[in-house]
């Protein structure tokens, strides 16, 4: 189970928290069709250092970045997504 | 007979039974200690041969002797005798007989082995299922591990979090030394033990460690400096980010706990792990070394020293490294006479031995009876040589454990002269100490004797030649080895076995044993009970129930429940001597006919606010929303992004910048974070707020003919028109008036505050009953909405389907831009050869949901039943179902088939509208 260190609560244990998807697979509902499918189905599959979007579901519901190794399970950055986040 | 292999103190105080028969033992035996001790030499049957099984080692690796203790529900099969402790009444039973322990029947398939070679699973079930019906009664009556208790556990399971800057598993010399020094560091350490004792190797070697007074001094001080230590404490998973498990027994099994408590699991989240697991002794392969009398040398020592059992009188000693000529000192000390010492190595080789020892040897064979041992033959320099012996005591070497530091993502290095993997890199804060770390030196032993009969999974009885066997039929990867043999699997994963077995595969493949490769050890170390996984959870099964805001209103119609979800929620409300069905039928004939009245609350519910509500609703739902106008609302549908239909429910526009969204009970949570996922990372700048709401309001359905009325009269103004929204005050509480049917006939959703729904709830009950119909459940609504053709989320809507499948099309978003517009677009979802839906008529019989749409029988089906049920008007059988290009096959007949019960009804494919197509009763 992974420590994971969230921005707002601190470390915090991986049950808290809900894997989401990684960041290269968001679909953009504006963009072109091809390039949507391609996102959705033909994907990178790193072994080593990958964005992942990640929920504190059970903390402070926060979504978060995780900058995750795949191979370590290392984690080398946080950081909040969302409205809160925007400048 | 026997008499007790045990010098006479006249200390035995702790009574137990072993297969019924009463025993003696001495407190801190273990359970194979005791039985030892009493002479017994048979405890149990092996897995497939049932051979008959002694017992091998004195730790948790010991593969032959798992026995079942307790009894009822705290009986626990698949127990190690070596790693149970005896307690005043324990009472355990041998396994895997059949008949008696001493006769059993299933030893005939040993003699005759040739029928179950490795791979036998999977060649009996690639082959004719006929087959597999011939051997299915004698395979299941022989084959298994123990028996699972029928009855529910009364013992209550802790879970607790620890954590420490430093974790020290294994209490031995190098654990305790290292637990001490990081206690004197000032750091926070725990160390665990699985044994009930700390140090227990240096009462088994006192002369190769510390005093053993040195054990108590070191445990006191570190408790002085603050550090925890737990005994029966197994550290049985090590996970990322140095995160370990702890099982703890505070009980032995079978016992009763005197707090209730019996296990107790720890998350550990260490700052530093130190793993001081020692290792394991390996067995040596020849004929028939599982027999009864055929020990591990150093466990042999540890009953000698430890427990003052002495397992045999005239012993023969087989190795390759020196440790086990310490064992022929303590059997010595103890007055056995040490008859030889087989040493495989070169003459010259090992330490100075007063007895009779032997190089260039190897044990080749043994034989004596089903309880014990008689006679030991072995290979000197190649010549066949013989001793009477009650005791072949081995050792083939040390294998370290380093199972933790596999798990922990740690390498693996292979030591050429111990013959064995030691820990090597390892990326968590990590390190391995003391005999895991570095393993005696212990020479290869090439066996001897036919390799039909040489065990080297003991558990799984796995021998040299089925490891050939696997070799021979192509499963020549480490990882086919295992899978085709079974080799390491089961209770003890391989603890003794593996490195026998990969020796012998890389001697087949003409490679190092490292290049031959390694399978993974996985958590837990050593078996782990469900109950301490579920902790607490253990009596509810781990889910927890929801009740309805209106829970105790329901209650009082005594309903039967349904859980749905987390949810319960009334099925049907029968009526004295009336079948669930019936009063199913009877609730909605009532809203058919008159009125009813059902609880909703359960429905997802949302509320959608602010200047980009609508905006970020139009990307959400695949109907266009925006256009609705305000007080108005409609149903919608929401898609995955790859187009295929994810949810449904209805949308209102409650104000100008303010929407509800409703969507299924099975799907709210699914659609929360869906909601939350959309507006935080798609739009998060969008000015728009996303309140779930499913459990701020109760709803109430009221459906029916008299349904207008109703309202009408309750809350003393015009009720809304079909899809129109309106605010009212019902029986004194505000409500939120929907307008909208599932049922087919005129409905109203009646949205109140879960805290104040009780008097809403009482006065259209009140209102109903007076109309002549009552409360329905989920199964008359289910019949009501199947004859109406509404789809549902889980049935039809199941995950496969797009919005024209469903027939929903129509509907879709002209201007697009929602999510799964692109999706949508793949072709292969506008190819003929879809399943679509469409509505069933039975010509004879009744149609049984799940059925398979068949032309004729034996042929390929064509679709599926999703749902089924009965007319409200006439009772006759109506299904909806999903079927191969199926709006184009109106009025074909089929047959709808289910072999596993045995029925199948000739049914007419029609429209999924079977009642009130026009829609004029809703409207209303
Ligand atoms: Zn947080």
């Amino acid at each position: 189970m992974y420590l994971i260190p969230c921005p707002h609560c601190g470390p915090r244990a991986q049950a808290e928290f809900t894997y989401e998807r990684t960041t290269d697979s968001v679909v953009d509902p504006a963009g072109p069709v091809g390039t949507a499918m391609g996102t959705l189905f033909t994907r990178a599959n790193p072994m080593g250092m990958d964005d992942e979007i990640w929920r504190h579901t059970y903390g402070c519901r926060a979504w978060l970045v995780l900058t995750r190794d795949r191979l370590t399970h290392a984690i080398a950055a946080v950081r909040t997504i969302g409205p809160e986040a925007l400048p | 007979m026997r008499g007790p292999y045990r010098a006479a103190d006249g200390g035995e105080t702790v009574s137990f039974s072993f297969d019924g028969v009463p025993l003696k033992a001495r407190p801190g035996d273990t359970l194979a200690a005791a039985l030892l001790a009493n002479g017994i030499g048979l405890v149990g049957r092996s897995f497939k041969y049932h051979r008959p099984r002694g017992i091998m080692a004195a730790g948790v690796e010991e593969p032959n002797a798992l026995v079942t203790v307790g009894e009822g529900g705290r009986a626990e099969p698949n127990t190690r005798a070596t790693d149970l402790f005896v307690y005043d009444g324990l009472v355990a039973t041998s396994q895997n007989h059949w008949l008696s322990l001493s006769h059993d029947a299933g030893a005939v398939i040993g003699l005759a082995s040739r029928a179950l070679p490795a791979g036998f699973y999977y060649k009996t079930f690639f082959g004719p299922a006929k087959r597999w019906l011939r051997y299915e009664v004698p395979i299941r009556r022989a084959a298994g591990l123990g028996k699972a208790p029928a009855e529910r556990d009364p013992d209550g399971f802790a879970q607790r979090a620890g954590f420490c800057d430093v974790l020290v598993v294994g209490a031995g010399p190098a654990g305790l030394k290292a637990a001490l020094d990081a206690a004197e560091g000032g750091a926070r350490v725990m160390l665990v033990e699985q044994d009930a004792v700390l140090g227990a190797s240096l009462i088994r070697d006192p002369e190769a460690g510390r005093d053993p007074a040195w054990i108590e001094a070191a445990a006191a001080r570190i408790r002085a400096l603050g550090g925890r230590i737990l005994t029966r404490t197994t550290a049985s998973g090590y996970w990322d980010h140095n995160f370990v498990t702890l099982a703890e027994r505070l009980v032995e099994p079978g016992a009763i706990p005197p707090h209730g408590i019996a296990q107790r699991l720890w998350h550990v989240r260490a700052g530093k792990v130190i793993l001081a697991t020692g290792a394991l002794e390996r067995p040596i392969p020849f004929s028939d070394n599982d027999r009864p009398g055929v020990m591990l040398s150093q466990a042999v020592r540890t009953y000698v020293r430890r427990f003052g059992v002495v397992p045999g009188r005239r012993v023969v000693i087989a190795t390759n490294n020196d440790d086990a000529y310490r064992t022929a000192d303590a059997l010595a000390e103890a007055g056995a006479d040490v008859v030889a010492i087989l040493d495989a190595r070169p003459a010259g080789s090992g330490p100075a031995s007063p007895y009779p020892t032997h190089f260039d040897a190897r044990p080749a064979g043994v034989s004596g009876t089903r309880h014990h041992l008689k006679r030991v033959t072995a290979l000197v320099g190649g010549r066949e040589q013989g001793w009477e012996a009650d005791l072949l005591a081995v050792s083939g070497g040390f294998v370290p454990v380093v199972h933790l530091h596999m798990q922990a993502g740690g390498k693996l290095d292979w030591n050429e002269a111990a013959q064995a993997f030691v820990p090597g890199p390892i990326a968590q804060a990590c390190v391995t100490v003391g005999g895991a770390a570095d393993p005696p030196p212990a020479p290869p032993v090439t066996p001897a004797g036919a390799p039909k009969k040489s065990f080297v999974d003991f558990q799984n009885d796995v021998t040299l030649a089925d490891v050939d066997l696997a070799w021979q039929e192509g499963y020549r990867s480490v990882e086919h080895l295992k899978r085709y043999t079974t080799l390491g699997m089961a209770t003890d994963q391989g603890k003794t076995s593996n490195i026998v077995a990969l020796s012998r595969l890389a001697e087949k493949q003409g490679v190092a044993v490292p290049d031959a490769g390694v399978t993974t050890f996985r958590p837990p170390y050593t078996p782990v009970t469900m109950g301490v996984l579920a902790g607490t959870a253990a009596k509810s099964a781990g889910a927890h129930v929801r009740r309805l805001p209106l829970h105790d209103a329901h209650a009082r119609h005594k309903p039967v429940w349904q859980p749905t979800g987390h949810w319960f929620r009334p099925r049907a409300y029968p009526l004295e001597g009336e079948t669930t069905t019936a009063a199913a039928m009877r609730e909605a004939k009532a809203v058919r006919q008159h009125v009813g009245l059902t609880d909703v609350s359960t429905l997802a519910k949302f509320e959608v606010s602010g200047p980009d509500a609508a905006a970020l609703l139009e990307l959400v739902c695949a109907t266009a929303v925006a256009t609705l106008k305000t007080g108005r609302g409609r149903y919608t549908f929401m898609l995955r992004e790859d187009g295929m239909v994810f949810d449904d429910g209805t949308v209102w526009r409650i104000a100008d910048d303010r929407y509800l969204l409703t969507s299924s009970t099975g799907g709210a949570d699914r659609m929360a974070t869906h909601l939350s996922y959309v507006r935080n990372t798609l739009r998060p700048e969008m000015r728009v707020s996303v309140v779930n709401v499913q459990e701020h309001h109760a709803a109430v359905a009221l459906a029916g003919p008299r349904a207008k009325a109703i309202v009408e009269t309750l809350t003393g103004g015009e009720p809304p028109r079909h899809m129109s929204a309106a605010r009212a005050t019902l029986a004194g509480v505000p409500v939120l008036v929907l307008a909208a049917s599932y049922s087919g006939e005129r409905a109203f959703e009646i949205y109140a505050e879960a805290t104040a729904a009780l008097p809403v709830w009482s006065a259209l009950a009140a209102a109903v009953a007076a109309a002549g119909g009552g409360p329905y459940g989920l199964d008359a609504m289910d019949l009501l909405r199947i004859e109406k053709g509404h789809v549902l989320v889980g049935g039809e809507v199941d995950g496969r389907t797009t919005p024209d499948d469903m027939g929903l099309r129509t509907m879709l978003n002209k201007a697009g831009g929602y999510i799964g517009a692109a999706g949508l677009q793949r072709p292969a979802l506008s190819e003929t050869g879809r399943l679509q839906l469409v509505g069933l008529e039975a010509l004879d019989g009744a149609i049984l949901e799940g059925a398979m749409l068949i032309a004729a029988e034996g042929e390929t089906p064509h679709g599926h039943v999703t749902a089924a049920g009965r007319r409200v008007a006439d009772e006759g059988s109506i299904a909806l179902a999903l079927l191969r290009d199926g709006r184009a096959r109106h009025g074909e007949t089929l047959i709808a088939s289910s072999p596993m019960r045995g029925a199948s009804t000739r049914v007419r494919v029609a429209a999924p509208h079977f009642y009130d197509a026009a829609g004029e009763r809703y409207r209303g």
